[in-house]
This record gives C-alpha cells, sequence and structure tokens, in this order.
C-alpha cells in the first residue's frame, strides 16, 4: 500500500535512447531514486507516449539514427511544452571533442534542454540536475 | 563513360597547327580495360608565353609542344609549367631532335617526342599511346584513393562497433559502484548478464575480424582436404540448437547422405555456420530454417533460407558489404557484428564461386552459395581479385 502510494506520487521522467543499455543503467537510477521510468527507443516513439502522458522531466539522447534526432526532438517538444524540463545525455564530447553545454541563457536558447550531461552519466551528477530542474 | 580530354597545340605555324587540328578532328580512343571513351577538345598556342597561360588557365591534358618558338622556347615551357600541380602529358614536336634535347626535355617532363615531319597517323598513334597511358594511370589513382577511402571508413566504422560495447560495460560498472546495485540480487545478476552479452557481441566482432583478415591477407595456411559439407552442416546445426528448442525454430537438412568436396574445413565451417546462424537469428518464433545441399555440374551448392524478418531488394543487395545491417526496429535486438556475410562472400569467390541472397519482407530470406573445389597442393591462399574489389565498392 506504502509501495503504491509511493509510485503514484512519484515523479515520472521520460528516457529517449537507442542504446537499450544506457535506458536500463538510467532506469536503475531513477527506479532506486522513487522515480517512475518509461522508456522511447526512438523520437517516433517518444512522440507517441507523449500524446497520451505528460512526464516531469526528459531525458534525451543527442545521437539516435540521425545524428541530430536528440536536437530535433527537443526543438519540437519544447514548442508544445515549453515547462517540461529536458535533460540532453551526449556522448559527443567524449567522440568528437565538441562540448557544449546548457548553462546559459543563450546556450540554452541554442541547445533547446535545460541541461546537458556527458556520456558515462554519473549517478550523483544526474542526482544533482534532477533536483535542480524537478524543484 | 565518355571522358573529354583537352589537348592544347602550341605551335608558331598556323598551317602545322591546322594539319594538326585536322588529324585529330575525327579522332576517337576507347580504353576498353577501364571502358573509357575518350573525346577531344583541342585549342592552340602560337607562342611559348600563351602555351604556358592556357596551360595555367585551363589545365590541359595533353599538350603539343613544338620545341622552337618565338619568344620562350619549348625546354623554357616545360620548365616553367613543371609546377603546376595539374598532371599532364607532353609530347614535344621537334624538327631535330638530338639525343642532348630529348634527354633534356624528358628530365623536364615530356612523355614523348614526335619528329617533323609526320604523317597524320603517326601523330595519332603517338596521341593515342599517351591518352591511353594517361587514363590508365588517373584510373589507377583514382582506385588507389578509393581504397584509402574505404579503409578509413572501415576503420571508423569499427572503431565504433568496438567502442560501444565498451561503453557500455563501462556504464555498468558505474551502476554497479551505486549501493543499490550491489545490494539488489536482481539489478546486479541483470548488470552481469547485459555486460557479458555485450563483451560476447566485441569477442565476435573481433573474430570475424580476424577471419576477413585472414582471408584477405591471403596468409592463411590452408589445409585443403576432402571435406564432407554434409557433416559440416550438421554441426552448425548442432550448434544452433539451444536457440533453435528455445524459440520453437524448425530445422530440416535435405542433402545426400555425404557430399564431399576439396576445401579448408575451416572455411566451409565460416560460411555454414554464418548462414545458419543468421538464418536464426533473423527467423521469427516457431518459424523454420532449410538447409539445402546439392551437387550440381561439379560445384557444390548450398542454400539455406529462413521465414525470417527478410529485407527488400535494394537493402539486401548490400548485405555482402562491410559492416551492413540493416538497422531497423525488427534487427534492433539482435546482435551481430556485420561482418559475417562479408566474410562468407570473400570466401566464395576464393572458391570461385559466388553468393547471392534472394528476400522479401516479412516473408524471409534464402542464401545461395556456390563452390567450386579447391585445387590440391595449393598452401596458400591467394587473396581472391573480386574480393577486395567487391568490398571496396
Amino acid at each position: 500500500m506504502a509501495e503504491t502510494l509511493k509510485r503514484q506520487n512519484a515523479k515520472t521522467i521520460l528516457v529517449v535512447d537507442d542504446d537499450e543499455d544506457f535506458r536500463l543503467q538510467v532506469r536503475f537510477q531513477l527506479e532506486a531514486d522513487g522515480y517512475q521510468v518509461i522508456e522511447a527507443e526512438s523520437p517516433a516513439g517518444a512522440h507517441r507516449i507523449l500524446e497520451s502522458t505528460t512526464p516531469d522531466l526528459m531525458i534525451v539522447d543527442l545521437m539516435m539514427d540521425e545524428v541530430d534526432a536528440g536536437f530535433t526532438l527537443c526543438h519540437d517538444i519544447k514548442k508544445t511544452l515549453p515547462a517540461l524540463p529536458i535533460i540532453l545525455a551526449t556522448a559527443v564530447a567524449s567522440e568528437t571533442g565538441i562540448e557544449f553545454d546548457a548553462a546559459t541563457d543563450e546556450e540554452r536558447c541554442w541547445v533547446k534542454a535545460d541541461a546537458v550531461l556527458n556520456k558515462p552519466i554519473r549517478g550523483e551528477q544526474l542526482r544533482r540536475e534532477l533536483n535542480r530542474l524537478l524543484r | 563513360m565518355t571522358e573529354t580530354l583537352r589537348i592544347l597545340i602550341a605551335d608558331d605555324e598556323d598551317a602545322m597547327r591546322l594539319v594538326i587540328k585536322r588529324a585529330l578532328r575525327e579522332f576517337s580512343l576507347s580504353v576498353p580495360d577501364v571502358g573509357v571513351d575518350v573525346a577531344l577538345e583541342m585549342e592552340e598556342a602560337p607562342t611559348g608565353e600563351e602555351a604556358v597561360e592556357r596551360i595555367a588557365a585551363t589545365h590541359p591534358d595533353l599538350v603539343l609542344l613544338d620545341l622552337k618558338l618565338p619568344g620562350i622556347s619549348g625546354l623554357e615551357v616545360l620548365e616553367q609549367i613543371k609546377d603546376y600541380g595539374e598532371e599532364r602529358l607532353v609530347i614535344m614536336i621537334t624538327a631535330y631532335a638530338t639525343i642532348q634535347t630529348a634527354v633534356t626535355a624528358t628530365k623536364q617532363g615530356a612523355y614523348d617526342f614526335l619528329a617533323k615531319p609526320f604523317t597524320p597517323e603517326e601523330l595519332r598513334s603517338t596521341v593515342r599511346k599517351a591518352i591511353r597511358h594517361l587514363i590508365l594511370s588517373r584510373q589507377a589513382r583514382r582506385l588507389a584513393e578509393e581504397k584509402r577511402r574505404v579503409r578509413f571508413e572501415f576503420i571508423s566504422v569499427l572503431a565504433h562497433e568496438l567502442k560501444s560495447p565498451i561503453n557500455a560495460v563501462e556504464g555498468y560498472l558505474n551502476t554497479l559502484q551505486e549501493d543499490f546495485a550491489r545490494n539488489d540480487p536482481a539489478i546486479f545478476d541483470r548488470i552481469v548478464g547485459r555486460s557479458r552479452i555485450r563483451l560476447e557481441g566485441m569477442r565476435k566482432i573481433i573474430n570475424d575480424l580476424l577471419d576477413m583478415t585472414r582471408i584477405e591477407s591471403g596468409r592463411k595456411k590452408r589445409d585443403i582436404t576432402e571435406v564432407d559439407v554434409v557433416d559440416v552442416a550438421r554441426m552448425a546445426l548442432e550448434s544452433v540448437a539451444p536457440t533453435v528448442l528455445e524459440r520453437g525454430i524448425e530445422v530440416h537438412l535435405d542433402a545426400p547422405e555425404s557430399l564431399t568436396m576439396t576445401a579448408d574445413r575451416g572455411e566451409i565451417e565460416i560460411i555454414l555456420n554464418n548462414l545458419v546462424s543468421n538464418a536464426v537469428k533473423y527467423n521469427k518464433d516457431n518459424g523454420r530454417v532449410d538447409v539445402i545441399l546439392r551437387d550440381t555440374e561439379g560445384r557444390t551448392i548450398i542454400t539455406v533460407s529462413d521465414t525470417g524478418i527478410g529485407t527488400s531488394p535494394a537493402e539486401a543487395a548490400k548485405l555482402f558489404n562491410d559492416f551492413v545491417r540493416i538497422k531497423n526496429t525488427k534487427t534492433k535486438h539482435i546482435l551481430g557484428s556485420g561482418l559475417g556475410l562479408s566474410i562468407v562472400k570473400k570466401l566464395a569467390l576464393l572458391y570461385g564461386g559466388d553468393v547471392s541472397v534472394e528476400s522479401q519482407p516479412d516473408v524471409g530470406s534464402a542464401f545461395t552459395v556456390s563452390l567450386h573445389d579447391a585445387a590440391y597442393g595449393e598452401t596458400e591462399a591467394s587473396p581472391p581479385a573480386q574480393a577486395t574489389a567487391s568490398s571496396d565498392t
């Protein structure tokens, strides 16, 4: 009973990534912290889910089938759900050395995300961003 | 393919330029080795200075250059255009070709000589020789460039494919550092299980890569004996037996009692293992796999068909290239190196045979490999000439 109650009040997080292992790792972490997790493996899948559910926060991978799939998805979502916080997860820094961030307003205007985290994501990092964005 | 080459006629005599133009007007040449037909576009320069200017501006492919020109001489033109980068062939036209001028001109990059007076046929024959040389050397350079590009692409895809399991396992190790993961047996098992699967996938890529390198380099010692292909097929089917059972797949072997061919057993194993494991991997649950072995006109024909996800003809055509894994929601959860079919193709070519596929989406695929006997006494595999070409395209 207490468990159900806790789940019902739990914040819902939608994880969008074509990498099954990344989704699973994030799920473990988030569920341990009491969140409810929904997964989508493509931007199309994410849009389908968003038709019936509005999560409290989204974690989106930058590079899915198309290199900028995550970017496009963030832009699309911010148009209809401007208040929905999005964390952009990316391995682009470790793969290309290109670094970008969403720390300033200017950056956030360009990167339509509220935070950018580099993969592999560390538990405490993710926890910090979640606490900040879901306050 | 028709290639238009620019030819510059640099001669101070109007009559000579006219003669040359006339002789080359109807000129045509085809270089069948590379499938190129050549058409010519002609331009003229009456002085050495103009010749240099035109060479810099229009980059002619071939220059007919008179040695004796008013102003700067033919040799000086050669000297000046030496560093123009663009590749071009120069044929010197001269009335008094001494050994000395010949040596100097050749040193400065002239390709050939034409001594005045010459007949139109002599001119055409000299030009023909130069153009053949030009076309063939350009083709060789293009192929080398293409090979470099394919190699680069191969390495970057390979690096990506090898990095992906490392990232996954590293992520799981990070998760394991968290108390909740260490203390929850279910999560712990899942993490170890997934890590193993990803590492296994990585090992498969590396093993396939080694197979491929051995085949392509031709360094591998081949052990050519009488091989019973039916026996090899049975073993390939045994190795997938647990999965077949688990997924309710029906397997049929349609073959004579035995079917022997002269081959390296390891290579025939690689072919059958790849085809059979693909037929199971890409099948539907409760599907069917058929392995048919035949001896037709001295060739061994292996057909492996499945009732799996299949693929479109356009995508099927790409299947035998390196690292081609048709990526869609249906194949997403199927592990593979993307090298298996490319290896099968290379081996088939090594046996003077080939591999083909017939496939229909959601119906299934049928792969057919035809093999000739390998020659006895052949202890080292000579790399199949076509294999490199096909993997390059």
